[in-house]
């Protein structure tokens, strides 16, 4: 477990976003992640100011990619995503209705 | 303040005696709460129903919106949630008041299956006046018997719990929905019954929610549920892909981006080791015996609440992220959060915190047991949060225009 509070956790080790879970996230920050199901460590840098349970991706995202949460289908890359990018509703949607 | 999780790790600790103080109803239900209830069968009876409710204190009205030329399963569905809300322990007596005498009598009718007090009154031929003085008379009977009934010890079992978050985010799949889902892998063992629902909002995880049941008799019949809420409602009804209302602008705020986003963290508060036993019909009771039970309703968090309230469930467990600040009229509504953000800028509407869980000092096995505490200090009689508030959303579910 880590010494200091995470910024970001992971559901499960197969996700490519984790959860911000601190408030006032800046860009630039070097980030303490945490995957819950196996309480490994993690790290990632943010390339965007995040707001407090906004996502992250975990890797670099292409266009078509399918977004894993839970270990789980959540939806689709609408537009590509690096690897500490803000992942939301400017580059991801549902696959549903 | 919210309470702070200060239970201890619990390897070892045992839920199987726990108690708490409720009052035993006439049909061996237990209560935690002893409201007498001015229920209004229609729109038209509310404000009778409310001056009878000013002149006889501690008697609650609970207005709404409808029961006037509905029919078919709208109309059944309207008489279910009245009776339902008339049945549940939680309520000592009750006075139905409608504009007519037919429609009263099957509602007061109902509830007298329960063995408990209730009367009716129809408003035609009589006027407002005369109706509320007659009334009047009759709830000042019922709350003062009712102020004399005392709680008796109950074991565990006797509580029915359900549960329904709103306003959710990414924090509520992380560790509100899943302190819920701890809580009900405790106490499912222990006999109590539990309810999850929210039809629209599994999409995206009814594969997994289907798993959960107990039988494929069982899956099968919650599926057509949840299939026939695709096809007859969204299908039919829908402008887009719901991106406006199902994840709501809440949940977008709060970081949620797809509904199958939203379902997964949902389907958290169903724990890891539960079973559902039956798909139950909106406000309908579970018959199965003790257990969690499914039971289609909308995702929407009053019409929501107000089915599992009409279902007969006494005590209601709501994760929020964003902080829905909802209650009930006659159940009382533990909210639960782990979202730092709404427990810095509307604390006053929480009842269990559990932002430990996103800074890693709180364990879901601690923050289980906090919400355990909380209940049963919530059964034995302290005012949630939204009691104190005075939240009393009850609000009918409609299924088709009125005739």
């Amino acid at each position: 477990m880590l010494k200091n509070m995470p910024h970001f956790l992971v559901h499960s080790p197969k996700d490519n976003v984790g959860v911000v879970v601190v408030e006032d996230l800046r860009a630039g920050t070097k980030m303490q992640g945490v995957i819950t199901e196996t309480d490994a460590s993690t790290e990632a840098t943010a390339n965007h100011d995040i707001p407090v349970g906004h996502k992250v991706a975990l890797k670099d995202l292409k266009k078509g990619d399918t977004v894993i949460k839970y270990g789980e289908d959540v939806g689709v890359i609408k537009a590509d995503a690096k690897r500490g990018d803000h992942v939301h509703t400017q580059n991801m949607k549902t696959k549903r209705w | 303040m919210p309470t702070k999780s200060t239970a201890k790790p619990t390897k070892t600790k045992s839920h199987a005696n726990l108690s708490f103080h409720g009052w035993r109803r006439e049909n061996g239900r237990v209560g935690v709460r002893n409201h007498v209830l001015i229920l209004p069968l229609d729109d038209l009876s509310n404000s009778v129903c409310e001056a009878i409710a000013n002149n006889i204190k501690g008697t609650m009205a609970i207005p709404h919106a409808y029961g006037r030329l509905q029919f078919g399963a709208d109309l059944d569905l309207h008489f279910r949630t009245l009776i339902g809300t008339g049945s549940n322990p939680n309520v000592a007596a009750v006075v139905v008041v409608g504009i007519e005498d037919q429609w009263t009598k099957i509602v007061v009718d109902g509830i007298a299956k329960t063995g408990k007090p209730v009367i009716g009154f129809g408003i035609e031929g009589h006027g407002d006046i005369a109706t509320i003085a007659k009334a009047s008379y009759k709830a000042k009977d019922f709350v003062q018997w009712a102020s004399e009934l005392k709680r008796e010890e109950c074991g565990i079992a006797d509580l029915w719990v359900s549960t329904k978050c709103g306003e959710s985010d990414t924090t509520t799949g992380l560790a509100s929905c899943p302190t819920v889902g701890n809580m009900y892998d405790k106490l499912i063992p222990q006999k109590i019954y539990g309810v999850f629902g929210e039809t629209s909002e599994i999409t995206g995880a009814e594969h997994l929610c289907k798993a959960r049941a107990i039988n494929a008799e069982i899956a099968e019949k919650w599926y057509k549920m949840w299939k026939a809420y695709q096809d007859d409602v969204i299908e039919a009804h829908k402008t887009n892909d719901l991106s406006d209302s199902q994840p709501t602008k809440g949940n977008i705020a709060g970081g949620l981006t797809s509904i199958e986003e939203k379902a997964m963290g949902n389907l958290e508060k169903i724990g890891r080791t539960c079973k559902f036993i039956d798909a139950l019909e909106p406000a309908e009771a579970p018959a199965k015996g003790p257990g969690l039970y499914y039971m289609d309703t909308s995702s929407a968090a009053a019409e929501c609440v107000t089915l599992m309230a009409a279902g007969g469930y006494v005590v209601h467990t709501f994760p929020t992220g964003q902080g829905n600040v909802i209650g009930n009229p006659i159940v009382p509504v533990i909210k639960i959060s782990g979202n730092p953000k709404t427990l810095r800028t509307m604390a006053e509407h929480i009842d269990v915190d559990v932002t430990g869980i996103l800074r890693r000092d709180q364990t879901l096995d601690t923050a289980g047991d906090a919400l355990i505490d909380m209940v049963i200090r919530t059964s034995n009689g302290r005012l949630t949060a939204a009691e104190a508030l005075g939240h009393r959303e009850f609000s009918m579910t409609k299924l088709y225009r009125s005739a």
